[in-house]
């Protein structure tokens, strides 16, 4: 498994091993005491990760950025009994101090004293609350990690303490579909990695899934460079990425592979909408879905009926209406149901796991729910624009609100949505919730100003995203504390094979971590966000429910309402594919679906000759798309030359009056074929 | 009593029957009365008529008197592959009559390519020459242009056919597109016409036959086995959303199974405009048969959708029936011999598709659903007969005993039990799917167009004496609503005042096709283009006072507008 890793930062792997012990030994640590006795204390009393670990097989991914800030080469490498699983580590951004040693997470030791101190918190008195359960416990971090959950732990001196007070303490959010540099005709979004994670930690979530869009001719691979070089560049907390598939081909298959192996993508975007752009015909969704299975990736589809869509654009174009309330109305919501349906069955057919992202309406939703009834393996995602508004101001007088509403499939019209979507996500049908955070400026939205279709598509709601699913759903009661977790973050990291890194406070888990206000109540408007955008679509909508405190790699990057970000302190986590969530259902099924011909005997009745037309050269439908069916194996030749020697009689090659009935075919009866 | 068509029936001498002491059956109510018909129609009903002498008398002795049945799926002397399946229409007529079904519809099918109205004329010519029973078409719309079109548009408003199969499987023969499906949806809805579909995902079919025979199935369980009953559920879904789309009325041919019917009763349930066909396989029997060590009975059950291998489909089928969700019942009738079906005996795609059921049919859901306790047999005259001559708008000439309708009339005994084989079916086919069940419910005495053509189990029929019967387009039982709808769904555009705040600078032209839409709609309003115009003198910067520089060329992407060229204008401002 390190050899996986290796491959995804190849250039720092050899310095880590070698290094290490050479470096100089300012970096010894001074007090064993105190952290002996707790180092033993934790592993009874905390969920000893890596024996839970599923689908991670014990490695932890690499981390980076907090952990080389300490320098220890102090200690040989082979005693660290967590190097194992350390391996080697990423170090593919710009580097902070780029000190680049790094050991085992199991002493809390290491050199550099000032450093160090920064990277220690103890977190006190706080009610930790994970998607299992809750219990009060002690949080202690150091280097960017959970090292200890515990009660009553001893803080060493000059050990920052945080005075939890009995708040919740909870898994960092996780924002599994952000679009920070999706381009559209030239233009790229106004929140890039930088001010698209800014506003992400300002919402409480600490990591996000960015989806890289090449365009429909170009490599994935470059794609994903280049988004990977500007988020290391820009973001300011942990970052994954999605890639978008916008065409199937065979190049495609050997970018993809590339990329689940040796760049640590584990999840893929297909379209079904967007007409002679993205969008791929069913017979090359069953292809793709049947690669990335074997891949062991997970397929996100974007569920919309493109043909249709592209039709009813027409038609409301023709109709006069240009506006933004053209677009629901070229999108009405049974042609995303309809997609969700065709994706679902899709992925039944071919044993894959199926994501739909972007969930929208009421019934693309109930279809899902129906869809895991029956047993499929389908997640569904909605986003914080579904569950927080309508699409009821795409109706707006005024274009550049109406227009920053504008995203695909677009909100409902329909009202009662969100608080159906709310049900859905807290009894588990749908179970993660995103933003497709994709801000543009209005002057951007205006490219479309005469033609609804040429609208950027895209809203807001990274920063929003965790207030309103507390808002909207726990304080109505519809939602417990430790769903509220899930959807927000551990499912997430379940899905996307993150887990237990990710979504979960727990000894050895990262040290993003959100002290949860409850009671907090604010007003969204675009004035007070993060983001660049000059409309926020809740604009005006009270929230309760807000991050206090928000931990991002172990520091504190958010107190009482202040940022204090590093541009470019994200590390890129790479992925592993086969997640546990969603793969361990179906590896069971693929060894129970097997079909299984009949054994016959030979048939040896009466064949009717088919005339060799050139007029009937396709009348069977199936004649074309299985061309290597007309090879037959050996077996079957021998059956055929043998028909033609026992069977042809001279009356065969007068074609039968239909209507005739053979009652004594030629040859006599045999058992094999009589009907009696 | 236009619909009457009197003009039509020159060949009918003056028959006069007097059915005495039946209880009548309608769709709606029952009730006893004689009923007196003359020259093929119905000319009174009622208690101690007053009838001529010497009309032949029917003792009915209480038995029910249904209208007669109407299967509205049939596919008799099929062409395929150079042969045509074994019932032709004089063959298939009979097995109808025999069976208490006193009209068909049948579907004419022209190759991919070739013109509707040539297979129509054809298959006309082939029915009016043999036909025992009246008879219609439904036409195959195989392959889709502005041809087909102007044909459609000919054969609704001349040639009596208002409605149309098209396919969404077999692919790269017949199959159509969603964008073709909604435009022959939209077509069809302003014509009038009824848009039929043969419901199953045909590109997903395809890459699992393939993926069948590659894993070395050959026989007729890889038919089913490539045919999931998801993929049929999942192109009445899509059918849905696209005749709801285009606000046409839907109606789904062969309903095989379970999913396929509840998406179908979900829709109704959402009020779409949906019918939904179970043919007498799909009541009758299962799919299990496919998996039968004999190939030749195996391949007898070959159709598509397949036949659903759950034992517990036909029971659902029939109560979905009985409550109304499911509308009327066909048979698909279209039988190959083994040796025909034999061509297949290497490769189950290339078994021709087909079940029987066209005699059968009457009698299964009779005993299936009736005798069982789901239905009454008021909805047995509907789904047998009523709801179909309601859709083609044959209704009240067809499917009602009624003063002015055609005499096709039978008499129907419920306590009749008969075996069904091969043995003793009227259809040439070698093999009955339905071969060793016994049915209880038969009719006694069938009448078609006012002739007793079954009476004491024989048969006396003429080749030739069936009539075409015209379809008139809108028909009520499905257009009302779709008329209605189509006033209340006029989209209005929101009156806005003109954005005039600033634009990004974009270029269509770099990359191909960037945007999505740019391509699919090239048929630009001039209003949009007087529009254009508009906004690019006002959007001048000469005309909006002076710009500073540095908003001319492209704005960088995170920079916040806060003072658009020209000021802020009432219209987009955001706070």
């Amino acid at each position: 498994m390190s050899d996986c890793r290796r491959q995804w930062n190849r250039e720092d792997e050899l310095p880590v091993y070698l290094a290490g012990p050479i470096s100089s030994g300012p970096n010894q640590r001074k007090s064993y005491g105190m952290f002996s006795s707790v180092e033993g204390a934790f592993d009874s009393k905390t969920i000893d990760f890596d024996s839970y670990a599923v689908g991670r097989k014990g490695s932890r991914t690499p981390r980076s950025r907090s952990r080389e800030r300490i320098l220890d080469s102090g200690d040989p490498v082979e005693k660290t009994p967590g190097d194992a699983r350390e391996g080697s580590q990423t170090n593919s951004t710009g580097e902070i101090d780029g000190t680049g040693t790094e050991r085992g997470k199991s002493l809390l030791q290491g050199g550099d004293g000032i450093k160090l101190l920064d990277g220690r918190l103890l977190i006190k008195g706080g009610r930790v609350v994970n998607d299992d359960q809750s219990f009060y416990a002690d949080v202690f971090i150091e280097d960017g990690l959970i090292m200890q959950v515990g009660e009553n732990l001893v803080a060493p001196a000059g050990v920052k303490v945080i005075e939890a007070n009995g708040r919740m303490i909870i898994p960092g959010g996780i924002d599994v579909n952000t679009c920070l540099m999706k381009p559209y005709l030239d233009t790229q979004p106004v929140d890039d990695f930088l001010q698209g994670t800014k506003a992400a930690l300002a919402g409480g979530t600490t990591m996000i899934i960015d989806h890289v869009t090449p365009q429909p001719e170009g490599s994935l691979l470059e794609a994903f460079e280049r988004w990977q070089e500007a988020a290391d560049k820009k973001a300011c907390c942990d970052y994954s990425l999605h890639v978008d598939i916008p065409k199937w081909n065979e190049t495609v298959k050997d970018e993809l592979e590339m990329l689940v192996q040796d760049k640590g993508v584990n999840s893929f975007q297909v379209f079904m909408a967007y007409n002679d752009l993205y969008q791929m015909t069913d017979s090359e969704l069953y292809a793709a879905l049947s690669f990335l299975k074997e891949l062991g990736a997970v397929v996100l589809v974007h569920a919309e009926n493109g043909d249709l869509v592209a039709k009813e654009q027409r038609k409301i174009l023709g109709m006069g209406i240009t506006g933004p309330e053209g677009h629901p109305l070229s999108h009405p919501e049974e042609l995303e149901a309809e997609a969700v349906f065709r994706a679902i069955t899709l992925g039944n057919r071919v044993n894959c796991p199926v994501y739909i992202t972007k969930v929208m309406s009421k019934s693309a939703a109930d279809t899902i729910a129906q869809a895991r009834r029956k047993g499929s393996v389908v997640f569904g995602e909605p986003i914080t624009a579904s569950l927080a508004t309508d699409g009821s101001h795409y109706w707006s007088k005024n274009w550049a609100k109406a227009a920053a509403y504008v995203t695909s499939p677009p909100l409902s019209p329909d009202p009662t949505t969100l608080d159906h979507l709310h049900t859905l996500l807290a009894c588990g049908d749908l179970q993660v919730v995103g933003s497709s955070h994709c801000a543009y400026s209005t002057s951007q939205k205006a490219i479309g100003r005469d033609d609804f279709t040429l609208i950027p598509e895209g809203v807001n709601g990274v920063e929003e995203r965790m207030g309103f699913v507390w808002d909207k759903a726990v304080a109505m009661g519809k939602m417990d504390e430790n769903q509220f977790v899930a959807v927000t973050s551990t499912n997430a990291a379940k899905i996307f094979n993150l887990y237990p890194r990710k979504g979960r406070i727990a000894a050895g888990s990262d040290a993003d971590i959100v002290i949860w206000d409850p009671d907090s109540v604010k007003t969204i408007t675009a004035k007070l966000q993060q983001s660049a955008a000059e409309y926020n679509i809740f604009e005006g909508l009270e929230c309760r429910g807000g991050p206090a405190l928000v931990l991002s790699q172990g520091q504190i990057v958010y107190e009482g309402g202040k940022l204090q970000v590093q541009q470019g302190t994200g590390r890129f986590i790479p992925r592993k594919p086969f997640p546990d969530f969603a793969y361990q259902r179906v590896k069971f099924r693929n060894q129970v679906k097997n079909s299984q011909g009949v054994t016959r005997g030979m048939y040896d009745g009466p064949v009717y000759e088919v005339p060799s037309m050139p007029k009937y050269i396709t009348p069977s439908p199936s004649a074309k798309t299985s061309p290597t069916s007309h090879q037959p194996p050996p077996i079957r030749n021998l059956h055929q030359s043998n028909f033609s020697l026992s069977g042809a009689q001279i009356d065969d090659n007068v074609p039968r009056r239909s209507g005739h009935r053979i009652v004594a075919p030629p040859g006599g009866r045999s058992n094999i074929t009589s009907l009696g | 009593m236009s619909y009457q068509g009197k003009k039509n029936i020159p060949k009918i001498t003056s028959d006069r029957l007097l059915i005495k002491g039946g209880r009548i059956v309608n769709d709606d109510q029952s009730f006893n009365a004689d009923i007196y018909m003359e020259d093929g129609l119905i000319k009174q009903i009622g208690d101690n008529l007053i009838v001529p002498g010497g009309v032949k008398t029917i003792e009915a002795n209480g038995k029910m008197v249904i209208p007669g049945g109407i299967d509205i799926h049939t596919r008799f002397q099929k062409p395929y592959r150079g042969t045509t399946s074994l019932d032709d229409f004089a063959q298939g007529t009979k097995s109808a009559l025999a069976g208490g079904t006193t009209m068909i519809v049948d579907h004419v099918f022209p190759v991919p390519g070739s013109s509707l109205m040539e297979a129509y004329d054809q298959w006309k010519q082939w029915a009016d020459e043999k036909a025992c029973c009246d008879y219609s078409l439904h036409v195959d719309i195989t392959h889709w242009d502005d041809t087909v079109k102007q044909e459609v548009d000919h054969l609704v408003k001349e040639k009596g056919v208002n409605s149309f199969q098209v396919y969404m499987a077999y692919e790269d023969y017949c199959q159509m597109t969603n964008s073709e499906l909604y435009e022959i949806f939209t077509f069809l809805a302003e014509r009038g016409g009824i848009a039929q579909i043969h419901a199953e995902n045909g590109e997903i079919i395809s890459k699992e036959q393939s993926r069948m025979l590659q894993i070395g199935i050959t026989g007729p369980e890889g038919h089913v086995l490539s045919r999931p009953e998801e993929l049929e559920a999942e192109a009445v879904f899509r059918a849905v959303t696209i005749a709801s789309q285009t606000n046409c009325p839907l109606y789904v041919t062969r309903v095989m199974s379970k999913s396929a019917a509840d998406i179908i009763s979900q829709a109704r349930k959402k009020g779409n405009v949906v019918f939904g066909e179970p043919i007498a396989a799909s009541l009758g029997t299962d799919g299990t048969h496919y998996w039968s060590k004999n190939w030749a009975k195996a391949a007898y059950f070959v159709t598509s959708p397949p036949l659903s291998p759950d034992p517990t489909t036909p029971d659902y089928l029939n109560t979905l029936l009985a409550s109304g969700d499911l509308s009327v019942t066909g048979s698909a009738h279209c039988t190959f011999s083994v040796a025909q079906k034999a061509i297949g005996k290497d490769d189950f795609t290339q078994i021709p598709e087909g079940v029987n059921g066209v005699e059968e049919r009457m009698s299964l859901i009779w005993d299936k659903a009736v005798t069982t306790g789901k239905m009454d047999e008021n909805m047995f005259v509907a789904v047998t007969s009523t709801n179909a001559a309601k859709i083609l708008n044959l209704y009240p000439r067809k499917g009602r005993i009624a003063v002015g309708s055609d005499a096709d009339l039978v008499i129907w005994d419920t306590d009749a039990v008969r075996t069904i084989t091969a043995k003793t079916h009227q259809s040439a086919a070698e093999y009955n799917i339905f071969e060793g069940m016994e049915l209880r419910g038969a009719p006694q005495v069938v009448i078609c167009q006012g002739k007793i053509v079954l009476e004491d189990g024989n048969l006396h029929v003429t080749s030739g004496v069936g009539r075409f019967i015209p379809c008139s387009p809108y028909p009520d039982f499905a257009y009302k609503r779709i008329k209605a709808r189509k006033q209340l769904a006029v989209l209005r555009a929101v009156p806005r005042g003109m954005y005039d705040g600033p634009v990004s600078e974009f270029s269509l032209s770099r990359g191909g096709t960037p945007s999505a839409s740019a391509r699919t709609s090239p048929t630009k309003q001039p209003v949009r283009n007087l529009h254009q115009s508009g906004f690019s003198l006002a959007g001048n910067p000469a005309a909006c006072g002076p710009p500073t520089p540095e908003d001319l060329p492209i704005r960088p992407a995170g920079r916040r507008i806060v003072v658009p060229p020209g000021g802020r204008s009432n219209i987009t401002s955001l706070s």
